[in-house]
C-alpha cells in the first residue's frame, strides 16, 4: 500500500477547505465591524439604539396605532409595522381565495371559462408588479374625480335612480304614484354617506356606545354555538349516516342571537358619518388610495402564481382517483371538495408558502406609491432622518426575516397535519 | 433601497478618502478646463437644452469662474449628480466645485466650505388656482404629497403642528411620482422648495392653472461649496460670486462695462481692476471682474436671465433683491 501525501488525505482536505471558509467569514465580519465603527465615527454618527426615543416630526397618512408628529422613532416603526402585516395578511387571504378560483376556473371543462383563466394568468404574471401597482395607482384610483366631485355609494342613489327610471316610464302610461313612492322611500332611507373619490373611499364609522359589548360577546356566543353545532352534526353522521342542515341553523344562530342582544339592551352602535368639510371629508373612516392599489396589484399578482400552484397540485392528483369518486356517484363539485383538493393540498403547500413570502417582501414596492409601511417610514424617511443606517436596516431585515420564519413555521406545520391525516388513512 | 446603499456608500467613501488637493486653481489652469457639479436637470438652476448647452443660474456662476480664470466662459464641463450622491464626487476631486442648489447647513459646513449663497430659497406649497386658496394659513385639513426622505416632511409637520392646523401628508420615493400625484389630485397642495416649485411647474400640462403661494416655512439658503484645506481655491469661488454682487449694486453691467471702465468713481475704478491689484492678491488677474461682467454679467443680469420675472420660471426676486433694494442680498467690498 502506498502511503499518500498527507495533503491527498480526502480527510484533512475536507477540514482544510471548512476551516478556510470559517476564517474567511470571521475575517469579514471583522472587517466589516472595523469598517463600520472607523466609518461612523467620520460620521459623528453614534452608534445604538436611543435614536427610538427621539421625537419623529413627520406625519403618516396611514396609522392603524394613534400616532402624530410628536411621537418617537419607536412609535414609527411600530406604525410601519403593522402597515406592512396588514396589507400582507390581506394580500395574502384575497391572493389565495382569487388563486384558488382561477386555478380550477383553470382545469374547467367550460371551455371560455378555462380560457378566461389561462388569459389571466398569463396576462398578470407576465408584466412587472412595480408597474402593475403604477397602473392601478395612477391610472385607475386617481382617475377617480376629486372629493367635491365624489361618487356617492348607498341605498339613496341606487333608489333614486330607480325613481328616475320609473318616471321615464310615465311616458308610456305608467302610473306617476309609483316614481314618487320609490323618491319618498329615498328620502326616508336619508343621504348616501359612502363616497369614492381620489382621495379614498370614505365610510361611516360605526362608534361603539354603552352595552355594544354585551352585544359583541352574544356574537362570539354566537360563533361558538355554531362551531358545536358542526362537530355534532359530524359526529351524528358519522355514527348513523344522516346528514344535518347545517347552513340554515348556523345563520339563525349568528343572526338571531346578536339581535336578541340588541333588542335586550338597545341599539348601542351610533355611526360617525363623513362630511365635506374644506379640502376633503371630515370623519367617517378613510381607505387610502396607495392602500387599495397595493393590495389590488399585490393580490391580482400573486394570484396569477397561485393559480398555477393550483393547477400543478390539483394535475398531480392521479386521473384514478377521480374516476374513482365519479364510479361512486360523487358530484363533480363533491370530487372536487373531498377527492382532489385535499390530496392536492400536500403538492400545493409548499411553492403556496414561497408565493406568501413573495407577497410579503413585494409589498416593500409600496414606497413607490407612497404608502406608508415599514421601508417608506423607517428604512427610508427615518434612516435619513436619523443616518443610524447600521441600526435600521439591521432591525428591518430582522423585521422581514421574523415575517418569512413565522409563515414558513406556521405553513410548514399545516403541511405536517395534511401529511399525518394521510397516513392514518393509508 | 437604493438610498441606503447611498448611505453607506458616503459611509464607506468617507472612511477611505484622503487629504484634498491643496491647489485647485493650479490643477484648474494646467488642465484648461474647470468641473463643474451640477444638477441632472432643473429648469433655471441647472439644465442641459437639446443641443446638450447647459443653462441656468448655478450654470452661469460656473461660467463666471471660467470667465475670471480663462477670460473665456465656455471652458467649463459639467457634471450632472444626483442629489443623494452629490457630495461624494466633490470630496474626492472629481469635481472642482459643486453648484447644485444645496441648502447651506451646519452639518454640511462640517464636510465642506459653502462660497456663499447664490439664492435665499424656502420650503413653500403650491395650489390649483381652481382652489382659491391665497395662504398656506388656509390648508387646514388639506392632502399634501411631498418626496420622502428630505427635510421638507420635517418642515411641514413643524408648520401645520405650530399652526393648529390638521393636514395628511403622501410622501413618495421621488420626485417625478410625486408630481403625478399632486396633477392627477390626489393632493391639493405640493411642497418642495420655492425655486424647485417654480421648476416643477413648468413639468405640469397646464403651468398656469397652478399658483405658487406666498409663505415661506422654512430656510433653504442655496450656495456653491468646495472641498475644505484649499483656501486660495474657496477665495476665488467666493469672490467671484462677491464680484458679481457688488458689479450690480455699483450698476456695472454687461452693457454699461465699456462706460464704467471710464467711470472716476473709485469703488468702480478698484472692482475693475482700473486702480488697484486687487484681482492679483487673489491668484487671477487685475481684471477679473471685467471677464466676468463682460462674459456672463453681474447678479441681477443672470438672475433675470434665468429664474427671473421675465424667464420661464417667472420667479420674483424678493429676498434676493440687493440689501440696497430691500432684498438680504449682500457682498463685502473689493478693496
Amino acid at each position: 500500500m502506498t502511503k499518500t501525501a498527507f495533503y491527498n488525505n480526502p480527510r484533512f482536505r475536507s477540514a482544510f477547505y471548512q476551516l478556510a471558509v470559517l476564517a474567511v467569514v470571521i475575517w469579514f465580519g471583522v472587517e466589516f465591524a472595523i469598517n463600520a465603527r472607523a466609518n461612523l465615527e467620520a460620521q459623528n454618527v453614534r452608534f445604538g439604539f436611543r435614536f427610538l426615543q427621539d421625537p419623529a416630526s413627520f406625519g403618516i397618512v396611514q396609522s392603524l396605532i394613534p400616532y402624530g408628529e410628536q411621537d418617537t422613532y419607536g412609535r414609527v416603526f411600530l406604525v410601519g409595522l403593522l402597515n406592512t402585516l396588514l396589507v400582507s395578511a390581506l394580500g395574502i387571504v384575497f391572493a389565495t381565495i382569487l388563486g384558488f378560483i382561477i386555478g380550477l376556473a383553470r382545469l374547467s371543462p367550460n371551455w371560455l371559462l378555462a380560457r378566461l383563466a389561462g388569459g389571466y394568468v398569463e396576462l398578470v404574471r407576465n408584466l412587472p408588479l412595480l408597474f402593475q401597482i403604477m397602473f392601478w395607482y395612477l391610472a385607475v384610483l386617481l382617475a377617480l374625480p376629486g372629493p367635491r366631485q365624489s361618487l356617492a355609494l348607498g341605498l339613496q342613489p341606487l333608489l333614486l335612480s330607480a325613481a328616475d327610471g320609473f318616471a321615464y316610464l310615465q311616458r308610456f302610461g305608467a302610473p306617476d304614484a309609483i316614481a314618487q313612492w320609490w323618491r319618498s322611500l329615498a328620502e326616508w332611507i336619508g343621504p348616501p354617506a359612502i363616497y369614492l373619490n381620489n382621495r379614498g373611499l370614505i365610510m361611516p364609522r360605526a362608534v361603539f356606545g354603552e352595552g355594544s359589548r354585551i352585544v359583541a360577546a352574544a356574537f362570539v356566543i354566537a360563533i361558538l354555538a355554531i362551531i358545536g353545532l358542526r362537530a355534532w352534526a359530524r359526529r351524528r353522521q358519522q355514527a348513523t349516516g344522516a346528514q344535518f342542515p347545517l347552513l340554515w341553523p348556523s345563520l339563525a344562530i349568528l343572526v338571531g342571537l346578536p339581535a336578541l342582544a340588541t333588542l335586550a339592551v338597545g341599539w348601542p352602535v351610533s355611526f360617525d358619518l363623513p362630511q365635506l368639510r374644506g379640502f376633503n371629508f371630515v370623519g367617517g373612516s378613510q381607505v387610502i388610495p396607495e392602500f387599495t392599489a397595493l393590495l389590488v396589484a399585490l393580490t391580482t399578482y400573486t394570484a396569477a402564481f397561485i393559480a398555477e400552484v393550483v393547477r400543478a397540485g390539483v394535475l398531480a392528483v392521479p386521473k384514478g382517483q377521480t374516476e374513482a369518486a365519479m364510479a361512486l356517484g360523487l358530484r363533480r363539485k363533491t370530487t372536487l371538495r373531498l377527492i382532489v383538493v385535499p390530496q392536492a393540498m400536500r403538492v400545493i403547500i409548499p411553492p403556496l408558502t414561497n408565493q406568501y413570502l413573495n407577497l410579503t417582501k413585494n409589498s416593500t414596492l409600496a414606497v413607490a406609491i407612497g404608502y406608508p409601511d415599514l421601508v417608506a417610514v423607517f428604512a427610508g424617511t427615518t434612516l435619513n432622518q436619523t443616518h443610524q443606517a447600521i441600526e435600521i436596516i439591521a432591525i428591518t431585515m430582522a423585521v422581514y426575516l421574523v415575517i418569512s420564519l413565522v409563515t414558513s413555521l406556521a405553513m410548514n406545520a399545516y403541511n405536517a397535519r395534511l401529511r399525518r391525516a394521510d397516513r392514518w388513512r393509508a | 433601497m437604493k438610498r441606503i446603499v447611498g448611505v453607506l456608500g458616503i459611509a464607506l467613501a468617507i472612511g477611505l478618502s484622503g487629504q484634498a488637493d491643496a491647489q485647485t486653481l493650479k490643477t484648474v489652469r494646467d488642465r484648461g478646463a474647470l468641473i463643474c457639479g451640477v444638477s441632472q436637470g432643473l429648469p433655471g438652476f441647472s439644465n442641459p437644452d437639446d443641443k446638450g448647452t447647459w443653462t441656468g443660474l448655478d450654470v452661469d456662476f460656473c461660467r463666471a469662474i471660467a470667465a475670471a480664470i480663462f477670460n473665456d466662459p465656455t471652458k467649463v464641463k459639467f457634471t450632472p449628480l444626483s442629489s443623494k450622491d452629490r457630495f461624494e464626487p466633490l470630496k474626492s476631486s472629481e469635481v472642482d466645485l459643486l453648484s447644485r442648489n444645496t441648502t447651506w447647513t451646519s452639518s454640511r459646513d462640517a464636510l465642506f466650505n459653502f462660497a456663499g449663497v447664490i439664492y435665499f430659497d424656502g420650503q413653500g406649497f403650491m395650489v390649483r388656482k381652481a382652489l382659491k386658496v391665497n395662504s398656506a394659513l388656509e390648508l387646514n385639513g388639506a392632502s399634501i404629497c411631498t418626496q420622502t426622505g428630505t427635510t421638507t416632511e420635517l418642515n411641514l409637520g413643524d408648520y401645520f403642528r405650530s399652526n393648529n392646523m390638521k393636514y395628511e401628508v403622501i410622501a413618495f420615493g421621488s420626485a417625478d411620482e410625486t408630481i403625478k400625484a399632486y396633477e392627477s389630485g390626489r393632493c391639493d397642495a405640493f411642497t418642495t422648495d420655492m425655486s424647485q416649485l417654480y421648476s416643477e411647474r413648468l413639468k405640469l400640462s397646464n403651468a398656469n392653472d397652478h399658483v405658487i403661494l406666498p409663505e415661506v416655512i422654512s430656510k433653504e439658503p442655496l450656495g456653491p461649496l468646495v472641498r475644505q484645506g484649499d483656501d486660495q481655491w474657496f477665495d476665488v469661488v467666493k469672490w467671484t460670486l462677491f464680484a458679481m454682487l457688488n458689479a450690480e449694486e455699483l450698476g456695472v453691467s454687461s452693457k454699461t462695462l465699456d462706460d464704467a471702465l471710464k467711470s472716476k468713481q473709485p469703488e468702480i475704478r478698484r472692482m475693475l481692476g482700473v486702480d488697484g491689484t486687487y484681482g492679483e492678491q487673489l491668484g487671477l488677474t487685475r481684471d477679473w471682474v471685467v471677464r466676468i461682467v463682460r462674459h456672463v454679467g453681474n447678479y441681477g443680469e443672470v438672475f433675470e436671465r434665468n429664474v427671473g420675472a421675465s424667464s420661464k420660471l417667472g420667479i420674483s426676486r424678493g429676498i434676493n433683491r440687493l440689501w440696497t433694494k430691500g432684498g438680504i442680498q449682500y457682498a463685502p467690498p473689493i478693496r
